[in-house]
């Protein structure tokens, strides 16, 4: 009877099913139970990206790190370090805007969170299965600059000020050149659905990921990592929570749990830009290597109640969840090697180096497959690379259930699929 | 139609904010938030519209079309209020009164 | 309403649990009562409102959820003496409209809201805030008879649109429109009735209606928006230059020591 579960294709089938004429409750319960599952990595990875982080930044100036709480590696110490933080007094300074103070932190977690809720994890596995994927995500991350400015203004001290205001700035003049370096692989792939992006991504890994179909996505992926490292506020762009120059910038007078929701914040929306990046250049949930990504799809439609399906979904999840992991080790690489750059380098680096560089990528991304038409002939533009369609490998990389075909030609409103 | 009438019903509320909102604040800054109320209903006007009559797309396409002026709009009133505030040090819209007869 | 024996059982523990409360002196005894009364009176609300709105869909939840929270956002900004208060406000009226054009199949416009508007305009104002800043959490009173002006000639004007609005029958003007005698099969707008509206939108935008150009053979083409396009883009180049040139920083009059530029 258990096993009956895995022939459900997603959440909303089941509970649907389950509770067929309580139309708007069986909604909660289906929302509920994507909130649930998206916090549950929303929250368990900043726990393994603090550990990572202080191990990593440890090693890299010669010392250990964490080494005493949960073992000889230190597991637990930012679990540790969480029950502390909760227990702490909730302090609200007199001089602050007691509304708006409270009230930040909440407004940085749900942009962030929301920017979950179209990533998908696996094939097929993402709670809203949006048209606009990508879109929606840069969309929403967008709102968190108006939690820092608030945060900041409401704080009531000057740090606190200053540094919310440089953060807002910086943020907001990393987001244009994000937005057009996310562009340049979404006019090679012509989607902006993720789910689509990503199965168009199978195959060996040399022609297939989007980052090597033309050099102007190749290029496109380092400055989007840097855009994104920046657009996250991380080293070497930290100019907010510079503890050397702001005492901590907008969180100077944040404590406790308040202090934990913009780390959580942080450290997921780094993963978050990972993400993005993993499926816009490194080819999503597949591993690369052909014949197992052939062989792994392949064996999805074999077996009873659909459990082979769920288990190599499950296995893709693991692949994806690796690769989002191995960009955010970069990130905090990256973090430990240089130094940190003012607010007008910051700034600067943005405007006058960074945006006409992907400018000028988009400009070549656009123009790429009229020149590939020009060389080659006869053939559509943009959705070949060394003979193969494009939107070939896109009907062929669906899991090879006869229902999911059927549903997938039809369009989705609002039903969730994982 | 119910669901028609209902987004209008939230229009002429928010249209009626930023009418008040316009005609009573103060600070000029705050005259603009009303601004931006009003142009925020029409803009759900537009929406419900195309959803819900034969408007169709051409409603979605003029609220984007609204969104993109309102943001040049408020960009232009934004630097009026802040040379206003360079010469005169404040914000209150009470005290631009140097053409007063 | 489902009144049946649990019903009545809870609701006569739930007002003795009331009366308990209000009737007994000793503070420190009153929490039974207090527990009594909350347990009995959220089981009852929470299965009455189960039963009762068993039937409504989730998008009627959701939209007078969003409705409900444009209007209280609405209100803050009307009501706020802060005027960053007001710009929170402002942000959460716009953030659920924003939810309204996604409840109302209109996904890009949606994400379009969030981006420029939320994300871009309203941050402008809150930066014009800070920099016109007069003081800590100055506030600009308005007069009570001003408020009172305010109140009479905002519901005169409220009740005069929704009664005209309302007043409109929008389906028949619809059939009349569109020149309808069937009833609407949604062909005009079927990427709107489904929510897949972001390659219709590209399209239009670069003067192609495949949507109503297909439907209707023979009829005078759809409107494309190619010349709005391109007209907006560069309005929006040359305005964004002025308002730059416009708010280039200049000498203040009367420069305050103290006062830096961030």
């Amino acid at each position: 009877m258990i096993f009956a579960l895995f022939s459900y294709d997603s959440i909303s089938d089941f509970v649907d099913s389950m509770m067929g004429s309580w139309a708007a409750w069986a909604w909660v319960v289906v929302a509920l139970i994507h909130a649930v599952i998206i916090i549950h990595f929303f929250a368990v990875a900043p726990l393994f990206y603090i550990w990572l982080e202080r191990k990593v930044s440890g090693r890299i100036q010669d010392r250990l790190g964490p080494t005493r709480v949960g073992g000889k590696f230190g597991w637990l110490q930012t679990l540790a370090d969480g029950l502390k933080l909760i227990q702490k007094e909730d302090l609200c300074p007199q001089s602050a805007d007691q509304l708006m103070f409270r009230i930040s932190p909440y407004i940085v977690f749900v942009a962030t969170f929301g920017a979950f809720i179209v990533l998908p994890f696996s094939n097929g596995w993402v709670a809203q299965n949006l048209e606009i994927g990508i879109f929606f995500m840069l969309a929403v991350m967008s709102l968190e600059v108006i939690g820092i400015i608030l945060a900041g203004y409401s704080s009531g001290s000057k740090w606190a000020l200053f540094g919310g205001m440089r953060e807002a700035a910086q943020m907001v003049s990393y987001e244009i050149p994000m937005a057009i370096c996310a562009l340049v692989p979404i006019v090679a792939a012509g989607s902006l659905n993720f789910v689509e992006i990503g199965r168009m991504q199978s195959g060996w890994f040399f022609p297939n990921w989007l980052m090597f179909n033309n050099p102007f996505t190749f290029l496109a992926f380092f400055v989007y990592f840097t855009v994104a490292t920046a657009s996250v506020k991380r080293a070497p762009f930290d100019l907010a929570e510079a503890e050397s120059e702001l005492v901590a910038g907008f969180h100077t007078e944040y404590s406790g749990i308040r202090w934990s929701y913009f780390f959580m914040a942080e450290y997921a929306g780094m993963f978050a830009v990972s993400g993005i990046a993993v499926f816009l250049f490194l080819g999503g949930w597949y591993t690369g290597i052909g014949p197992l990504d052939a062989s792994l799809v392949s064996l999805q439609s074999v077996g009873p109640y659909g459990i082979l399906s769920y288990i190599v979904n499950l296995i893709f999840m693991v692949v994806f969840i690796t690769k989002g992991c191995l960009l955010v080790f970069l990130q905090i690489w990256i973090r430990w090697t240089f130094p940190r750059l003012r607010i007008d380098q910051v700034m600067m680096t943005c405007l006058k180096y960074l945006l006409p560089m992907s400018c000028a990528l988009f400009l070549g991304a656009v123009l790429w497959p009229l020149l590939y038409y020009s060389v080659s002939s006869g053939e559509s533009p943009r959705t070949k690379w060394f003979g193969e369609p494009l939107y070939d490998k896109v009907i062929a990389a669906e899991p090879a259930s006869a229902e999911q075909a059927a549903r997938q030609s039809a369009p989705q409103l609002a039903k969730g699929e994982r | 139609m119910p669901e028609l009438n209902f987004c209008i019903l939230i229009g002429a509320v928010l249209f009626v904010s930023g009418v008040v909102c316009m005609a009573t604040k103060r600070n000029a800054i705050g005259v603009l938030m009303g601004v931006e109320l009003v142009l925020n209903a029409a803009n759900l006007n537009f929406v419900a519209f195309a959803r819900y009559t034969a408007l169709g797309l051409d409603g979605q396409i003029l609220s984007l079309f609204v969104i993109v002026l309102a943001a040049a709009e408020a960009a232009v009133a934004l630097a009026i209020a802040l040379n206003f505030y360079n010469n005169h040090l404040t914000i209150d819209v009470d005290r631009a009164d140097d053409l007063h007869g | 309403m489902a009144t049946n024996f649990f019903f009545w059982l809870l609701l006569v523990v739930a007002i003795a649990g009331l009366a308990g409360l209000l009737l007994v002196r000793d503070a420190s005894r009153r929490t039974p009562w207090l527990a009594a009364f909350l347990v009995s009176f959220g089981v009852l609300a929470v299965w009455q409102s189960a039963v009762m709105f068993k039937d409504t869909t989730a998008s009627q939840v959701l939209f007078s959820l969003f409705g409900a929270a444009v209007c209280f956002g609405a209100l803050g900004v009307v009501l706020s003496q802060n005027v960053v208060r007001m710009a929170f406000w402002l942000i959460v009226s716009l953030g659920s409209t924003s939810g309204l054009f996604f409840l109302l199949n209109a996904d890009f416009v949606g994400a379009v809201q969030l981006l420029v508007y939320v994300g871009g305009t309203l941050v402008l104002l809150i930066f014009g805030v800070m920099l016109t800043a007069s003081g800590p959490y100055v506030t600009m009173k308005t007069s009570p008879t001003e408020w009172v002006a305010a109140a009479v000639v905002s519901s005169l004007l409220l009740g005069l649109i929704l009664v005209s609005a309302f007043g409109v029958d929008w389906q028949a003007v619809d059939y009349a429109e569109a020149g309808n005698t069937t009833t609407q099969d949604a062909s005009a707008g079927s990427s709107v009735q489904e929510g897949t509206t972001l390659r219709p939108l590209g399209w239009a935008l670069l003067g192609l209606r495949p949507d109503k150009d297909l439907q209707k053979p023979g009829e005078p083409s759809g409107v494309g928006y190619l010349l709005p396009f391109e007209i907006v883009s560069v309005h929006l180049l040359v305005v964004l230059i002025g308002a730059a040139y416009l708010a280039r920083a200049k000498r203040r009059v009367d420069q305050t020591p103290g006062t830096t530029a961030l």
